[in-house]
């Protein structure tokens, strides 16, 4: 989303009140934040580091170790590969390549023209349904490399 | 209330909801109006069944009948003939495998041998309707400890109950609350682990989804019994829908006097709230995760202080997880004698599994502690997935280890799976078959593992990536005998000196793999082979001449070109330019193909 500067101090400071007087801010804001601009933008964080005194290099070390953050744009689709071990037993590697193939995208890359992001991801927990994808928020299952391009092209 | 003639249960859970449940349940809704059945019939969005293989789950009561992959065409049908004519509907039936029908849910093997007490609700109820759960004596079991029990008397009937931690540790739960309460100090916290991160197991996940009130109940009882006025969910953001059902449920109970302050005028209050995790598989063991809840970097810290001293915010805490708190309500409303009755001698009460990988039936199944792999995955389970040949069950996820044939028929329980280099773990169950390569199992694990350590401890960060060099080394066909020593030397320092359970336990796939199936890692090295088939840089595929038809289908599609020929003189596979693709192998509509 593109914010103004002042509008997006704004919305930063409304994400920020409830968590001035209160212990543990600091993920549930920066899950706001991604919510807000789709990744972790350095301009936001500054402002919560001011506004909750917290270091930019505590932010920055815990930004980077829980796998949900981002720190650069991501593509308007997310595509989440299930490489749970459900799925691979019944072959998420070889739908991941032909995801790979379709996009064009790397594992944990976005393509140039921020159409999809690509992250293989632990567990989806669908494992009765291996092998499992998500598109944002829309599960699919019991995929073969064949079928994905079908399901992809819904989204282009 | 109004009263209905039929009720029509659709799961609702993910595994449904992906198979398109939502538009199942609007085409039953519009086909109800159409046929004039709408104040007859009533639709109850449910919670999962666990037989998610065959989802959407369709049950219609009062009769039981389950009908399975419903899909949006099949629901006119399903409307006219079972509940405007009713004549039950026997070709959505679930078939076995001599394919005749079984009308109803209580037939069919997969529930046949389940006990579900942790998932009596789930599938059953409409979690969003805080009256379906109370209904089925919800909240009983915290009105009888509110209602004259004492704390001490509560922890007592836990402890009698035998109930263990069913996050894998398998602690004795009664005991762990008895050492939170006796800690001194006014403000301390319970704590639900729902950052169920294992590959392979989502029974905390359907709990959430399919039975929220079940949690809030459990938790809110141990918080009475330990002296907490504070709890905190700690759920992976991964699973979105759990997150809003367990809100939902938490608004509810705080609306009907469940939950808040003052709980059945009992002077006792409790909050609880939910944190979203962000993210990390360390964060499920009990310090990284406290750590979590205070903003940190989930990174785990040695123990003693435990956290039944000093938790979350310093201050006495008791974690248990979802499964555990799920079973606390019915200890409490039908008594510790109840549950104990049912188990082994060390090992009480029911464990829920998820029956996953190359099984007929996957889902989750809850079956009593005791119980033979065997009875699970072949009564059960229905078997391996097209007829192929069993040959390992991952047990208890990337901490636990792989059984073989020989141990189809151990008992299943806290003790018995130690001695065997795996543990109960969360209870995740990948069946493997003749296909699956143990040596790729174990780097697949190890390449997890590696991943989510946090870092902290050089044991398990530099151990597990060192071990994993060894296994992409063997799989690659590059291997050396010396480094099936090396693997084993390495996964016993990274298991003894690692500061969590991460690390401790990260080997035992390795171990057990070594352990059971030494022979795949020695064709590995000694004959550059992958017995399964599966490592791909140790495949060679080659035409089988006789059988093959000349149809060219193998050239056409090869994408390095490497399969010269003619319609008339044949082909060959040119072993130098192929890639290992596999695409000839499977376009070849005569298996002309060898692949090995």
């Amino acid at each position: 989303m593109n914010l103004s500067a002042e509008e997006m101090r704004k919305k930063v400071l409304e994400i920020l009140a409830p968590w001035r007087d209160r212990r543990g801010g600091l993920i549930p804001v920066l899950q706001a934040l991604q919510g807000l601009m789709g990744y972790v933008a350095e301009p936001a964080v500054r402002i919560v580091s001011e506004e909750l005194k917290i270091p930019m290099s505590e932010i920055y070390g815990v930004a980077t170790f829980y796998a949900q953050f981002h720190l650069t744009p991501r593509g308007r689709h997310v595509i989440r590969v299930c490489r749970g071990t459900a799925c691979h037993v019944r072959g998420s590697l070889k739908i991941l390549d032909a995801v790979k193939e379709q996009t064009g995208c790397a594992e944990n890359a976005t393509t140039e023209d921020l159409q999809f992001s690509l992250e293989p991801v632990a567990c989806l927990g669908a494992c009765g349904l291996a092998p499992v994808m998500l598109v944002d928020d829309q599960t699919f299952g019991r995929l073969t490399p064949d079928g994905v391009s079908a399901i992809l092209a819904q989204f282009v | 209330m109004p009263i209905y003639r039929a009720h029509v249960l659709v799961c609702n859970g993910t595994g449904c909801a992906s198979n398109h449940a939502g538009a199942v349940t609007g085409k039953i809704k519009s086909e109800l109006e159409r046929q004039h059945l709408a104040d007859e019939v009533l639709i109850v969005p449910t919670g999962c069944h666990g037989m998610c293989e065959m989802g959407p789950v369709v049950v219609v009561y009062p009769e039981g009948t389950f009908y399975c992959r419903v899909t949006e065409e099949d629901v006119p049908k399903l409307v006219e003939e079972h509940l405007l004519k009713g004549r039950p509907l026997e070709s959505l039936m679930y078939k076995g495998k001599e394919t005749v029908a079984v009308p109803h849910y209580r037939d069919i093997p997969f529930y046949g041998k389940q006990n579900r007490i942790a998932l009596q609700n789930c599938g059953y109820i409409n979690p969003e309707n805080i009256e379906e759960y109370i209904s089925r004596d919800g909240y009983v079991g915290l009105a009888r400890a509110l209602g004259g029990m004492t704390p001490q008397q509560v922890i007592d009937e836990v402890k009698k109950s035998g109930l263990r931690g069913r996050g894998g540790g398998g602690f004795p739960t009664g005991t762990k609350w008895s050492f939170c309460a006796s800690s001194p100090g006014p403000e301390k916290y319970v704590i639900c682990n729902a950052d169920e991160g294992d590959p392979g197991a989502f029974m905390d996940r359907s709990i959430l989804e399919g039975d929220p009130h079940a949690v809030i109940e459990g938790m809110t009882i141990g918080a009475y019994a330990m002296g907490a006025n504070e709890g905190y969910v700690y759920c992976r953001a991964e699973y979105p829908l759990a997150i809003i059902r367990l809100r939902q449920a938490i608004e509810k109970a705080e609306e009907y006097g469940l939950l808040g302050e003052n709980i059945f005028n009992s002077g006792f209050g409790f909050n609880l709230h939910i944190k979203e995790g962000a993210g990390a598989f360390v964060c499920g063991e009990e310090t990284a995760l406290m750590a979590s809840i205070e903003g940190q970097r989930g990174m785990p810290r040695p123990r003693p202080p435990f956290p039944a001293v000093s938790g979350l915010w310093a201050k006495p805490s008791n974690i248990n997880n979802v499964e555990t708190w799920a079973n606390v309500p019915q200890i409490l409303s039908r008594g510790g004698d109840w549950y104990a009755a049912m188990g082994t001698e060390k090992s009480r009460g029911t464990k829920v599994f998820a029956l996953t990988g190359k099984v007929r039936h996957t889902g989750l199944v809850e079956v009593p502690m005791g119980i033979r792999l065997r009875e699970i995955i072949y009564d059960i389970g229905g078997g391996i997935l097209n007829d192929k040949e069993f040959k390992a069950v991952q047990i208890g996820g990337p901490s636990g280890g792989c059984l073989t044939q020989e141990h189809l028929d151990t008992p299943i329980t806290y003790e018995s799976l130690p001695p065997l280099g795996a543990i109960m773990g969360s209870g995740g169950l990948v069946v493997m078959d003749e296909e699956n390569c143990m040596v790729d199992i174990a780097r697949f694990f190890l390449e997890f593992t590696q991943r989510e350590s946090c870092g902290k401890c050089t044991p398990c960060r530099e151990g597990t990536k060192q071990m994993l060099l060894l296994l992409e080394k063997i799989c690659s066909g590059k291997g050396e005998m010396k480094d099936i020593d090396l693997l084993e030397e390495l996964g016993n320092m990274v298991k003894n000196m690692s500061l969590c359970g991460l690390g401790q336990t990260a080997p035992n796939p390795v171990l057990t793999t070594l352990r059971y199936f030494r022979h795949e890692y020695e064709a590995h090295i000694r004959e550059q082979r992958c017995p399964a088939g599966a490592c791909q840089a140790l495949l060679s595929f080659t035409i089988k001449q006789d059988a093959c038809k000349k149809c060219g289908l193998c050239a056409k599609n090869c994408p390095v070109h490497c399969i010269p020929g003619s319609r008339t003189e044949g082909y060959v596979i040119d072993a130098e330019k192929c890639i290992k693709c596999g695409t000839c192998f499977t376009k070849c509509p005569f298996n002309a193909v060898l692949k090995g």
